[in-house]
């Protein structure tokens, strides 16, 4: 699994904080900050729904 | 390929006083067309969409508009008791990318998964006085005018650095502000009037004496003017207040008729979902033609999302019209969806969070002082609530 983060589109909403609190945060702007960018299986299904839950969509996330 | 068949017109207003929500023609809608067309009382043309994926999609398209000074807008929302929103400067919801990133940015460190968490003892503090102040006053109370109203206004007053000595004067405006029923458009106009006034001395008072709050800290960006920063502020007010205090309301009844799910976290999640209380709040104009759900939609057409038919897509949700806090689905559009997804969405978790703990632990003995059926539900304007929630302990 990889992902990609488009930071000039983040909104801020805070959705794959919440999601993947281990794969993602944001930074002192609130903008989204990837920790984990090769997250273990046991966090895909929350990394997928960070991605679909992203308002903007601001996070790619790709299965290979 | 845009469908060539003639849309389903359909009636304005969308909701009849006495009938549950949301109301059962919005599946039909969602079944049989997916987009309906309806006229607006000023006869413009107007969208209606109601499946998940289409909502969605309206909400991220570059070609639809949230401006309400485009030709075209939807104008269905005359009650909050505002000036026109439009004339706003700084009402930043009305605005498209790129103008409108500027405000969000500037905004989003204020709300931040980490800033809200340590916003929460002072939530909690907030409310424990009022569930102080109700069981003081007896054993019964009006939950929405005693407690759901008061929660969010005393949060966002002290977000906003309104000094505690000015909290009665603030909550009792902001309360007017909201209260369609029982204010007249007078009593409202004369609110939102006193309301500008304070801010607008709240704002030049902190730009002298800076404090810990969320005024101080956008003037020290310089990235919004103190013209703006009136209006950033009148959002921040309006958009947080009924809209939270509804979620509380309804949420409260919902799990005084669900009480397995009392105590439960999740019943936060889910209470967005089901209630879906800001259903006509994401109001858009295309501004070039756009295909949506095979509909081509014209440009200067009107298109409103419903965020309660959306919520209800059994598409995109399992028994969508089961109260069940333990579905896994999160994607409902109870804060909107794309860039202007609700900017205070997890001081609203964090609120109905604390809310619904506090409120069962303190008081276990609640309950409803009426039977739910009569509840008066709350059809006017754009937001679904409760105009009163008459309970006992």
């Amino acid at each position: 699994m990889r992902i990609t983060v488009d930071t000039d589109r983040c909104v801020g909403a805070g959705q794959c904080v919440l999601s993947a609190p281990g794969v993602f945060d944001q930074d002192a702007d609130g903008v989204v900050l990837v920790l984990d960018p090769s997250p273990a299986p046991a966090d895909h299904e929350a990394v997928w729904q960070a991605g679909d839950l992203c308002p903007a969509h601001t996070i790619t996330v790709y299965g290979d | 390929m845009a469908g060539t068949a003639e849309p389903k017109v359909v009636p304005f207003p969308l909701r009849v006083p006495g009938e549950p929500f949301p109301p059962p023609r919005y599946e039909e809608y969602r079944r049989s067309e997916g987009l309906v067309l309806t006229h607006l009382p000023n006869g413009n043309r107007v969208w209606l969409v109601t499946r998940h994926a289409e909502v969605r999609a309206v909400l991220t398209s570059k070609k639809i508009s949230a401006n309400p000074d485009r030709e075209g807008f939807p104008h269905i929302s005359d009650t909050m008791g505002v000036p026109r929103q439009e004339q706003i400067p700084g009402w930043f919801v009305g605005l498209d990318s790129p103008e409108h990133d500027r405000f969000r940015k500037a905004l989003i460190p204020e709300f931040t998964v980490r800033r809200v968490r340590e916003m929460r003892p002072a939530i909690e503090r907030t409310v424990d006085g009022l569930i102080d102040s109700m069981l003081a006053a007896g054993n019964t109370a009006d939950l929405v005018a005693d407690f759901a109203l008061p929660v969010p206004s005393l949060v966002i007053s002290s977000l906003l650095g309104v000094p505690p000595v000015d909290r009665d004067f603030f909550e009792s405006r902001t309360r007017t502000l909201v209260a369609i029923r029982t204010s007249t458009e007078r009593q409202r106009d004369t609110a939102a009037k006193e309301l500008l006034r304070y801010i607008n001395r709240l704002v030049g008072i902190k730009a002298t004496w800076p404090g810990d709050d969320l005024i101080s800290r956008l003037l020290a960006t310089g990235s919004i003017s103190t013209q703006e920063m009136t209006g950033v502020l009148m959002l921040l007010l309006i958009a947080g207040h009924e809209t939270t205090a509804n979620n509380i309301a309804l949420g409260v009844v919902t799990l005084l008729l669900n009480p397995q799910w009392i105590g439960d976290q999740r019943a936060v999640e889910e209470t967005l979902r089901f209630h879906s209380v800001a259903d006509l709040v994401a109001l858009r104009v295309a501004v070039e033609d756009v295909e949506i759900g095979g509909r081509l939609i014209r440009a200067g057409e009107g298109v409103i999302p419903l965020a309660a038919a959306a919520n209800h897509d059994e598409e995109a949700f399992a028994c969508p019209h089961l109260f069940d806090p333990a579905r896994t689905e999160r994607h409902h559009v109870a804060f909107g969806y794309g860039v202007h997804q609700c900017l205070g969405q997890n001081l609203v978790r964090a609120e109905m969070e604390i809310v619904y703990r506090r409120l069962f632990e303190r008081i276990p003995t609640l309950a409803l002082a009426v039977p739910a059926e009569e509840l008066p539900l709350k059809y006017d304007g754009v937001l679904c609530g409760l105009h009163e929630l008459p309970v006992r302990w």
